[in-house]
């Protein structure tokens, strides 16, 4: 053994601290926490109270749909949007693809306050520019109408995600061997073949990653939320995460949000559980 | 593919390309703008062209001092960050045994929780010591990270021959000293992923820096941003210019490091 036990102790120590105190202890404590009434300053053990409350609270339970709604429909357009840019940036190495790559990318850099504030510009005032001036009652008024508001929030993340997932089925794509179809051109295989022959089928893991990257992302989406709508109008866009923040930060009902974020921990848990089971069976 | 569909494919592309691109266009665009001129025609140039939006937003913003501490932050915990998780990392990868597996486990448990769930408590853990600034949130963003950080470069150390290590004990160094001068640097690739994944993350957050160092003197570009939001109170001519302020720094750093940041992006998600 080159590494003795207290040089092996004094490499992992600090970072065993740091996970311990950040993460593993408040995690424990906010376990106790959930069956506490805690308003911060003051908390008694009250049972499984809180959770039964929870399962009643349709505050919560609007913001948890809203959640579930919301992620569904994120993960399918993000795929197909990252899929379809994936496959044009690669279809041709030229200077044109390159910067392709670049613009599609770009919106994930930015972090989430200031992607809210630019697409509450464009839902306001572009959008009424362009009511106006077409005379289509369809632009107006976007983010005062819950509907309305809960595909703005979808169209935000699109455009933060795409690129993002466009870089995994790269990769994938670009792990195909090239003489693979090479041989499919020389026997006469179709584009649309190849997509769906050859492609298609190596992108399966890809698949998997981006499906559960997308549905934890916007299992904890906050900051979009918080900046474009704010949970508006009259908390009818109000997600997971920010229900748990208001709860805990506005309301000062630590002990019932920490509930929330329990069950946020476990459907996030069950999702990445589903996401190994999957990856292990297709390499068993 | 005949040379007229491949010119229809580009255009085509090209448009595509344009409206992703949009959005940041209509910002510059207004932020470049008196209010009236935002009021006619919010989708592109109109005669009412001014500068002077950028000198209120950034005295507004206080930019100096926000980007500092943005600055300042992100740098400090990247580099704890970077430093604990290759120790940790290189000491997994080089000892096997009962500890080392549960404490990779533990990375990857920990991976799963998401900061939701901790929030409440960890703010009230250091609330209650009174211990919430700048300092407390380097360390606060190193205990978030580091479990990710672990696992890539325990990835990376793996593949780094342990005959090198030998060769290196052979010739009496110790291994804090072949950690330092000859495994840690054979990973550089690996570091750099780790440093932009975690730059760029915390360069961005806005949720824990609003409940630890939400005070005078210490607001990040986020936090800042969030607030003037709040004061412009509609005044779409300042909120756009403080919005481009604030995303020129990430934007320049990533058009100087693209091929970088796009393997890193794509390194830390695969894996």
């Amino acid at each position: 053994m080159l590494i003795k036990k207290h040089q092996y102790l004094a490499f992992v120590l600090p970072a065993v601290f740091f996970i311990l105190l950040i993460i593993v202890v408040p995690f424990l404590i906010g376990i106790y926490y959930s069956f506490t009434d805690s308003n911060g300053l003051r908390s008694s053990f009250i049972g499984w109270k809180n959770f039964e409350v929870l399962f009643q609270d349709s505050t919560f339970l609007q913001s948890f749909w809203l959640t579930v709604k919301f992620s569904f429909v994120s993960v399918i357009l993000i795929n197909l949007v990252g899929l379809a840019f994936a496959l044009i940036v690669t279809s041709h190495n030229n200077r044109l693809t390159k910067s392709l790559r670049t613009i599609f990318f770009m919106p994930n850099l930015i972090g989430g306050i200031l992607l809210g504030f630019i697409w509450q510009f464009i839902f306001t005032s572009a959008f009424q520019a362009i009511a106006a001036a077409f005379h289509l009652d369809f632009f107006k008024g976007w983010l005062s109408n819950p509907s309305t508001g809960f595909w703005g929030i979808v169209i935000l993340f699109v455009w933060q995600m795409s690129g993002y997932i466009m870089l995994i089925y790269i990769s994938f794509l670009n792990a195909i061997p090239k003489n693979t179809i090479q041989a499919a051109v020389l026997d006469g295989a179709k584009a649309t073949q190849i997509f769906f022959f050859i492609k298609l089928p190596q992108l399966a893991p890809a698949f998997t990653i981006s499906l559960f990257l997308t549905l934890a992302n916007s299992f904890k989406l906050y900051e979009q939320n918080l900046a474009l709508t704010n949970g508006g109008p009259y908390r009818s866009t109000e997600m997971i995460s920010m229900y748990i923040y208001n709860t805990a930060f506005v309301n000062f009902q630590q002990g019932y949000a920490q509930a929330a974020g329990i069950i946020l921990f476990l459907c996030v848990t069950i999702v990445s559980f589903i996401q190994l089971a999957l990856s292990r069976k297709r390499e068993g | 593919m005949k040379k007229s569909t491949k010119i229809l494919l580009g255009f085509l592309f090209g448009i595509i390309a344009l409206f992703w691109f949009y959005p940041f266009i209509i910002v510059i665009i207004n932020a470049l703008k008196g209010k009236r001129g935002i009021f006619q025609n919010p989708l592109w140039f109109t005669r009412d062209f001014t500068f002077s939006n950028f000198k209120t937003a950034y005295q507004a913003l206080d930019f100096t001092s926000s980007f500092f501490n943005s600055l300042v932050i992100t740098v400090a915990s990247v580099i704890v960050i970077t430093l604990v998780s290759a120790a940790a990392a290189y000491a997994l990868s080089r000892v096997k045994g009962p500890f080392s597996s549960i404490l990779y486990y533990l990375c990857a448990g920990t991976m799963l929780i998401p900061f939701q769930s901790i929030m409440i408590p960890l703010l009230s853990l250091f609330g209650k010591v009174n211990f919430l600034n700048r300092t407390s949130l380097v360390i606060m963003n190193t205990g978030l990270s580091v479990s990710l950080s672990i696992i890539l470069f325990y990835g990376a150390f793996q593949g780094v021959s342990k005959t090198l290590d030998e060769a290196a004990a052979l010739d009496g160094a110790y291994p804090f000293k072949t950690f330092v001068y000859i495994i840690f640097p054979a990973v550089s690739p690996m570091t750099g992923t780790v440093v932009i994944l975690n730059a760029m993350k915390i360069w961005n957050d806005y949720l824990l820096p609003s409940l630890v160092v939400n005070k005078d003197g210490m607001y990040t570009i986020p936090l800042k941003m969030y607030s003037f939001f709040g004061e412009t109170n509609s005044q779409w001519q300042l909120a756009l210019a403080g919005l481009v302020l604030s995303m020129v720094p990430i934007i320049i750093l990533f058009l100087l490091l693209q091929k970088q940041v796009m393997t890193s992006v794509t390194e830390g998600s695969v894996k």
